[in-house]
């Protein structure tokens, strides 16, 4: 299993697999499985407006992946996608509304999207420190902390930010939106689809090669791989928990300003809508692999949007079991070649 | 005016304490599960999943045969099914448990609505159920069911040759095996067991409510996990800790409005799950081998 085609055998076939499934369970409700897809394929690749929905979705989806995928290869589980999304969006909601409006887009932004960064990184690296000083399980102490964040950015903004009978703080400055593909180029005409998706690109084959091409990433390999040689061999695996995990929230905080900066212009109650769980489910089918998980986050975007255009047909809801469906086959099948091997 | 008052304070504090008990029944319910599932190693995530699986069942089952039996069985049925392909998916292949559980919590939060639409033809609730209509809670039989849980399920783990087995394949699933221990059946059971409980949690939401609603655990299973590390993989301590976010919600639902921010108090019972797990109230350990698959005849990685 190491030739990179038959490493990708086990997740297309299962997601092939989830299709018929899916596929067969849409045809027992009476529906014809073949227009389903047609349209969905329709309301999304077939029209500018559509594929730059899916862009949109498979940004935040693409950010909130690699929150999970990067420090998933210290074997580091980060279910606290959803909290540092949540903390990232207040962050750049208010630090974006609080900003002169005499400042250039070209300060605004960057400051705006910093501000993002740092309270997701932040979120992630109290799980981190939790990990390495008090030897917290990660998994548990991120879920807890999604909470806490809910908690949190609900007081903030109910309490502080939120205007008056209304459940979204105030408008951020016209500087500091990031403009979107349709008003900058004419592309996708009047989608939310906006340059954001380059960082989130840039950011996967950044990672990539960090992972596989540098020092610091043979290093987090190696310590995912096997803890104990690696410490023996002088690396530090501290540093590398904290480093992955703020790299993480720090991503989940680029999604959350893709949310907020270039499409909301605020931040609402709910708004990031369980994105950072979708992050989650976007990593796994991709095996947290820098590069795969552009495929999945569009394939998942696609899904996302798509499932909108076909709800008349079909509960879009049955993508979401589709989803589980090809994680739970992805991971058995992975767990049953160890066994074999 | 004095006596009034007093009273007044007596009935309030009545009120209140009933209310603590009937917010926690879910959370013991499920926690206590969850306590059996851990102790024979395997890590459930998936108790949210199993929760709203057992709700969904509940609402179903009653609205179909008109019966609360029907409702109960309906919610045992669906626990069953999900906790047995939890089961197979974590113990017969082996499949990362953690990864497992959010997968199947995915399922079970699409497969119910994707149900709702299909049965009801609603992507918000189903149709108004009676419920059980206990003459209180004290003689809510899920109440009561929740009660035995905790009695029950300390007793069978440390004072029957059962529970002795359960622990012994969570801590040391080799030395288990090499005692005649059949591990796979033994981390079954216990999956089996918190997804039956799990699954009644979800019917008392149900009943309460006397309607499914879309995602309507909202949470519940994660605090319900939360419950059992606090408790300390004990069915007392989860028990005691299912009180104590019982009594965190209760006195968000009273403060409503009032001085401190409901938000606020939201936040203290995952505040203080982090700091139990932090050590900073006693030592608080997993099951060593919670989360590790058990290799027949190999040596384990």
């Amino acid at each position: 299993m190491n030739h990179p085609l038959q490493r990708a055998l086990v997740p297309t076939l299962s997601i092939l697999l989830a299709i018929l499934l899916n596929a067969a369970i849409i045809s027992a409700t009476g529906t014809d499985p073949l227009m389903v897809a047609e349209r969905i394929v329709r309301s999304t690749l077939g029209s500018p407006y559509g594929t730059g929905q899916v862009l949109f979705k498979a940004t935040t989806l693409l950010f909130s992946a690699l929150a999970v995928a990067i420090p998933f290869h210290l074997r580091l589980f980060n279910i606290g996608a959803e909290g540092q999304l949540q903390v990232g969006a207040i962050a750049a909601a208010i630090s974006a509304a609080s900003l002169p409006p005499s400042l250039t887009p070209w300060a605004a932004i960057p400051l705006a999207v910093l501000a993002a960064m740092t309270a997701g990184a932040g979120w992630a690296s109290i799980a981190a420190i939790l990990k390495i000083r008090f030897r917290v399980n990660e998994v548990i102490s991120t879920i807890m902390l999604n909470f806490i964040a809910q908690g949190v950015s609900g007081y903030l903004l109910f309490n502080h930010f939120a205007l008056p009978s209304t459940a979204h703080s105030a408008p951020i400055a016209e500087n500091a939106r990031i403009a979107s593909f349709s008003e900058l180029y004419g592309w996708f005409p009047s989608s939310p689809a906006n340059p954001s998706l380059y960082a989130a690109i840039a950011l996967s084959l950044g990672f990539w090669a960090l992972l596989y091409r540098t020092r610091h990433g043979f290093e987090m390999r190696a310590s995912g791989l096997q803890p104990l040689a690696a410490k023996r061999a002088g690396i530090n695996p501290a540093r590398h928990t904290l480093l992955a995990m703020a790299m993480g929230g720090a991503s989940a905080g680029l999604g959350a300003a893709n949310l907020v900066l270039g499409y909301k212009g605020y931040y609402e109650a709910g708004m990031t809508a369980g994105a950072g769980f979708s992050g989650i489910a976007t990593a796994l089918l991709a095996a947290a692999h820098p590069l795969w998980i552009m495929g999945s986050a569009l394939f998942m975007g696609l899904l996302d949007y798509g499932g909108l255009a076909v709800n008349s047909l079909v509960p879009k809801e049955i993508f979401q079991v589709m989803t589980a469906v090809t994680i739970l086959l992805v991971i058995s099948a992975t767990a049953l070649n160890r066994r074999n091997s | 005016m004095d006596e009034l008052q007093y009273g007044l304070t007596g009935a309030t504090l009545g009120v209140v304490f009933l209310q603590i008990l009937r917010i926690s029944v879910p959370y013991v319910l499920t926690s206590v599960g969850a306590v059996f599932s851990e102790r024979g190693g395997v890590v459930n995530l998936a108790l949210e999943g199993l929760m709203l699986a057992g709700a969904f069942g509940a609402a179903a089952g009653q609205h179909v045969s008109g019966s609360v039996l029907g409702g109960m069985a309906g919610a045992l049925l669906l626990g069953l099914l999900v906790a047995l392909l939890f089961a197979f998916i974590t113990v017969t292949l082996k499949a990362d448990q953690i990864v497992a559980g959010i997968a199947v919590n995915i399922l079970v939060m699409g497969a119910t609505r994707f149900g709702l639409v299909l049965l009801y033809g609603s992507s918000i609730n189903s149709p108004r159920i009676p419920g059980l209509r206990a003459a209180s809670l004290f003689l809510d039989p899920l109440f009561l069911a929740a009660l035995v849980s905790v009695a029950a399920g300390y007793w069978i783990l440390y004072h029957t040759p059962y529970g002795l087995r359960l622990r012994a394949t969570g801590e040391d699933a080799a030395t288990a095996d090499s005692a005649g221990i059949n591990v796979q059946g033994m981390r079954y059971s216990g999956v089996l067991v918190s997804g039956l409980l799990g699954a009644l949690g979800g019917a008392f939401l149900v009943f309460q409510q006397h309607t499914f609603t879309d995602n309507m655990t909202a949470g519940r299973g994660y605090i319900a996990l939360a419950a059992m590390i606090i408790g300390r993989w004990n069915p007392l301590g989860a028990a005691l800790a299912s009180l104590f976010f019982a009594a965190a919600e209760s006195l968000e639902i009273w403060t409503q409005g009032g001085w401190i921010p409901s938000q606020l108090l939201q936040i203290i019972p995952y505040v203080v799950t982090l700091l139990v797990l932090a050590g900073f109230m006693g030592h608080s350990a997993a099951p060593r081998e919670a989360g590790v698959p058990f290799y027949k005849n190999r040596r384990s990685e």
